[in-house]
């Protein structure tokens, strides 16, 4: 049965948080690009970024957030490459803003390589690039996603076209 | 997020962005957004539950095909099988983060302020 709902972003955030983000005043800047798709999903190779602060035990330098701690108004803008096959036990998470304990049992919750990987199988999707891309999703107070826009969203659109996609799905925390 | 959905949208991938929060999304101008009405942390829905994080992935990948225009939000109609006082309590951090724990105080009192102004 299908729900007709509309989602309130407000029900889980504490109230305190709820009221800063209302009085924060943003308009959309216009035109909202658009790149329409252009072949069915099913022969669609799709990316995976997330700005759940993921990276690789053992391999990345985890988030800066000593820095963070020390300077509470910036976040760490760089990004990390995670491998689409990774295990779960090859994960670590930087992340002050949210409790990480769900997404170290379960990466899918943020990070759907598994689920995605299901879909190439069952032929839902056409196929699901080698590398994702993790972000940390606090960019400072007041957040600051110059170096986001300017640097590194580039750097991960050459890579995922470089690796044939068209598609990507994005995962906040 | 949202700038990222944008960003790479105009370097010309199709993108859509699953949030928690598409009353930011709508602010930002998110090319297309699926809202689901889940706790912080849980974008796609609870750990180890494969049906509802396929429900969800497969609402995402409809709007990605279907949005007819820039802009688009569509609502999941899925459900956090959670009370809201214990998701609330269980998404957040054990220790509140540092721009939290040094900010509340400080708006928490610019609120009290202005709700004293506003008394007659």
């Amino acid at each position: 049965m299908e729900i007709d709902m509309t989602v309130d972003s407000f029900k889980f955030l504490p109230r305190i948080i709820g009221k800063f983000y209302q009085m924060t005043e943003r308009e959309p800047s216009y035109p909202i690009p658009w790149t329409p798709l252009e072949r069915p999903i099913q022969e669609c190779k799709f990316g995976l970024v997330t700005s759940a602060g993921l990276y690789q035990l053992g391999v990345d330098q985890p988030f800066d957030l000593e820095r963070e701690r020390t300077e509470p108004t910036w976040g760490d803008p760089s990004f990390r490459r995670i491998p689409a096959g990774i295990r779960q036990d090859q994960l670590g998470v930087s992340h002050l803003h949210v409790n990480t304990e769900d997404v170290l049992k379960d990466v899918n919750i943020l990070l759907p390589v598994g689920r995605f990987q299901e879909l190439v199988d069952e032929g839902t999707i056409g196929g699901l690039a080698k590398w994702c891309y993790s972000f940390m999703g606090y960019q400072g107070f007041p957040p600051d996603t110059t170096l986001w826009e300017e640097e590194y969203a580039p750097q991960v659109a050459e890579s995922f076209h470089e690796q044939g996609v068209h598609c990507v799905l994005l995962t906040p925390t | 997020m949202p700038v990222l959905a944008r960003t790479l949208e105009a370097a010309n991938l199709s993108t859509v962005l699953v949030t928690m929060m598409p009353y930011w999304s709508e602010k930002v101008g998110v090319p297309r957004t699926l809202g689901v009405e889940f706790p912080f942390g849980h974008t796609l829905g609870a750990s180890h539950n494969v049906p509802q994080q396929k429900r969800v992935i497969l609402e995402a990948l409809n709007v990605l095909a279907e949005a007819p225009e820039p802009g688009r939000t569509v609502h999941s109609g899925e459900i956090w099988g959670e009370s809201v006082e214990d998701a609330i309590q269980s998404w957040q951090p054990k220790e509140p983060s540092p721009i939290i724990a040094e900010l509340t105080p400080k708006f928490r009192d610019m609120l009290r302020k202005q709700r004293k102004n506003k008394t007659p």
